[in-house]
C-alpha cells in the first residue's frame, strides 16, 4: 500500500472504531441508566420489548426507543425560531462527538513497519482543544432554550449557561496541576507519563499525584454534563424538562444522545487524565514487573489487548459512576450550585495549583 | 385554651467531615450499590407487580367491573325495572325492556348496556336493584381496550362474568 492511501485507511479505521465504540456505549448506557435506576430503587425496570419472545432483560428497549423517535412527528412549535430551533440539537451533539478525537484509547502499535497512534488526532494542544470544544456545548443548550419560544426552556437554558460557565472555570483550573506534573498538554504524553511508579509502589496515575485535582475535575465534569446533582437545567419538578421541553422525535433523541455521549467522553477523559488511560499498573512493554521484583513476561499482542481492555474497563466504570451518582444524590438548589462553584471549587482549585507548584519546587531543590 | 409554643427539634449542625460531603456521598453510593446488588442476586426485594401476568388481589368490598346475575334456569335475574339507570349519576346504563317468555316473570332486558367509559364505579346501581341482579364484586377494574365500542359492555358480556 502506498503512503497516502495507507494514511487515509488508518485514519478512517481509527475514527470508525472509536466512533462505533462510543456510540455503542451510548446505546448501552441508556439501557444501563434505566435498568440501574430500577434496581437501585427496588423496581424491575424495562423488560417488555421483545424480539420473537426474547426479552433479554430489556436490552431491546434502546432499539425500540430509537424506532419510536424516528417515526414520531417532527413538530416545530409556532413560537419557535425555526432556524435556531432546528440548529440547537446539532450544536448540542456535535461538540460531544468532536471531543472524542483527542482521547488515546491504546498505546502506539506497529503495523507494516509503521507506528500508529491509537488516537484519532494527537493534537499538540490536546486538552486545550477539549476545553474549547466542550465549551461549545453550552450553545446547544442556550439555543434550544431561547429558540423554543417558551418559558420553561428559556429558564432551563439560562440556568445551564450560568452553571456551565461557572464550572468551566474551576474545571480548567483543576487540570493545571496535571499539566504541571506531566509537563504537557498533549494527551498521549500525559498517558505515557502515568506509566511510571510513585515511591516505587503506587502507579504514577493522576489521581495519586493530584487527588484534590481529581475530585474538583470530577465534580466540574458532572456540572458540565448537566448530570445529577447538577441537572438544574432540566429540573423536572420546576421546569417540566428544562431546555428540551419543546423538542420531540429525533431532535429530542439528539439531545439525549448528546447527554449520554458527554457521559462517555467525560468518562474517557477522567480515565485518561487521572487513571492512566490505557496504562495497566506494573505492566511494561515486556510484561508485568511488580515492585517486589517478581516479573511475568507476556507476548506483545497480549500486552496490547490488556492495555486497550484496561482503557475500556475504566471508561465503563466512570460511565457507570455517572448513573450511580445520579440515583444516589438529590439535586442541589440553584444558589447552592453557584455557591459551590464560585466559593468552594474555585478557591480550592487555586490552592491546588499553588500547593502543586510549591511541592514541585521543593522536590526539585 | 392558650396558644402554646411547640419546640421543634432542629437538625443538628453538620460536623466538618460531613460538611465536606465526600465521605457521605461515598456512604450513599454504598447504600444504593447494596440495594442494586441484592436486587440482582435475589429478586424478593423488588416490589413491582408485573401487571398483566400477575394481578393484585383486591379487597372483598372493592367495587369493580359489573356482572349480571342469572336465575336458576339461566335467564337473567334482571326484571328491567329501570331502577339502576335512574340511580346512575353518570347515565351510563341503557336498558330496553321486553315481555318475558316465562309466564312467572313480567319483563326482561332485551338490551342492557353499560358504557364503561362513563361509569364512575359509585355502586349506586347495585344498591338500587330490588332483585340483586347487578353486582360489582368481580374484583377487577375495566381493562384497557383499543376502541370506544369495545368498552360498551352488552348484556351477554355482563352475564358471562
Amino acid at each position: 500500500m502506498t503512503g497516502p492511501l495507507f494514511e487515509i485507511t488508518v485514519a478512517v479505521a481509527r475514527i470508525a472504531v472509536f466512533f462505533a465504540f462510543c456510540f455503542g456505549l451510548v446505546v448501552v448506557m441508556t439501557w444501563v441508566e434505566r435498568k440501574g435506576a430500577a434496581y437501585i430503587q427496588d423496581r424491575r425496570g424495562p423488560n417488555r420489548a421483545d424480539i420473537l419472545g426474547i426479552r433479554a432483560w430489556g436490552l431491546f428497549h434502546p432499539l425500540a426507543d430509537a424506532l419510536k423517535f424516528l417515526f414520531k412527528e417532527d413538530f416545530i412549535p409556532d413560537n419557535a425560531h425555526r432556524l435556531f430551533y432546528q440548529m440547537a440539537p446539532m450544536f448540542s451533539l456535535a461538540p460531544a462527538i468532536l471531543a472524542i478525537a483527542v482521547v488515546p484509547f491504546g498505546p502506539d502499535v506497529t503495523v507494516m513497519g509503521r507506528r500508529i497512534a491509537l488516537q484519532i488526532a494527537d493534537l499538540n494542544v490536546g486538552i486545550l482543544y477539549l476545553f474549547a470544544v466542550s465549551g461549545m456545548t453550552v450553545y446547544g443548550v442556550v439555543l434550544a432554550g431561547w429558540a423554543s419560544g417558551s418559558k420553561y426552556p428559556l429558564l432551563g437554558g439560562l440556568r445551564s449557561s450560568a452553571q456551565m460557565l461557572s464550572y468551566e472555570v474551576s474545571m480548567g483550573l483543576s487540570l493545571i496541576g496535571i499539566f504541571m506534573v506531566f509537563e504537557s498538554v498533549r494527551m498521549s504524553q500525559i498517558v505515557a507519563g502515568q506509566g511510571g511508579l510513585l515511591f516505587g509502589v503506587l502507579p504514577k496515575w493522576g489521581v495519586f499525584v493530584q487527588p484534590l485535582g481529581f475530585i474538583l475535575f470530577l465534580v466540574a465534569q458532572y456540572a458540565e454534563a448537566n448530570r445529577t446533582p447538577f441537572d438544574l437545567p432540566e429540573g423536572e419538578s420546576e421546569l417540566v424538562a428544562g431546555y428540551h421541553t419543546e423538542y420531540a422525535s429525533f431532535k429530542f433523541s439528539m439531545f439525549m444522545m448528546a447527554e449520554y455521549l458527554h457521559m462517555v467522553v467525560g468518562a474517557a477523559v477522567v480515565a485518561t487524565l487521572f487513571f492512566g488511560g490505557w496504562q495497566v499498573p506494573y505492566l511494561g512493554d515486556a510484561g508485568f514487573l511488580f515492585p517486589g521484583g517478581a516479573a511475568v513476561a507476556l507476548p506483545p499482542a497480549l500486552v496490547l489487548m490488556l492495555r486497550i481492555g484496561a482503557f475500556v474497563a475504566k471508561v465503563i466504570f466512570f460511565a457507570w459512576l455517572y448513573v450511580w451518582v445520579r440515583w444516589t444524590i438529590p439535586r442541589f438548589r440553584y444558589d447552592q450550585v453557584m455557591r459551590l462553584g464560585w466559593k468552594v471549587m474555585l478557591p480550592l482549585s487555586l490552592v491546588n495549583i499553588f500547593a502543586t507548584g510549591l511541592i514541585m519546587l521543593l522536590l526539585k531543590r | 385554651m392558650t396558644i402554646g409554643i411547640r419546640k421543634v427539634a432542629r437538625p443538628r449542625e453538620m460536623s466538618f467531615p460531613e460538611s465536606l460531603y465526600l465521605v457521605e456521598i461515598v456512604k450513599g453510593l454504598g447504600v444504593t450499590m447494596g440495594h442494586m446488588l441484592s436486587n440482582i442476586v435475589r429478586q424478593e426485594g423488588i416490589k413491582t407487580i408485573e401487571y398483566p401476568e400477575v394481578r393484585r388481589r383486591m379487597p372483598p368490598r372493592f367495587r369493580g367491573k359489573h356482572r349480571l346475575m342469572k336465575r336458576e334456569n339461566g335467564a337473567p335475574r334482571c326484571v328491567a325495572c329501570y331502577c339502576c339507570p335512574t340511580a346512575c349519576p353518570a347515565k351510563c346504563i341503557t336498558i330496553v325492556a321486553g315481555e318475558s317468555p316465562d309466564p312467572g316473570v313480567e319483563k326482561y332486558p332485551v338490551r342492557f348496556d353499560i358504557d364503561m367509559l362513563r361509569c364512575v364505579f359509585c355502586g349506586l346501581c347495585v344498591e338500587a336493584c330490588p332483585v340483586d341482579a347487578i353486582r360489582m364484586d368481580t374484583g377487577w377494574f375495566t381493562p384497557p381496550d383499543d376502541t370506544r365500542e369495545k368498552l360498551i359492555f352488552t348484556i351477554d358480556m355482563l352475564l358471562e362474568k
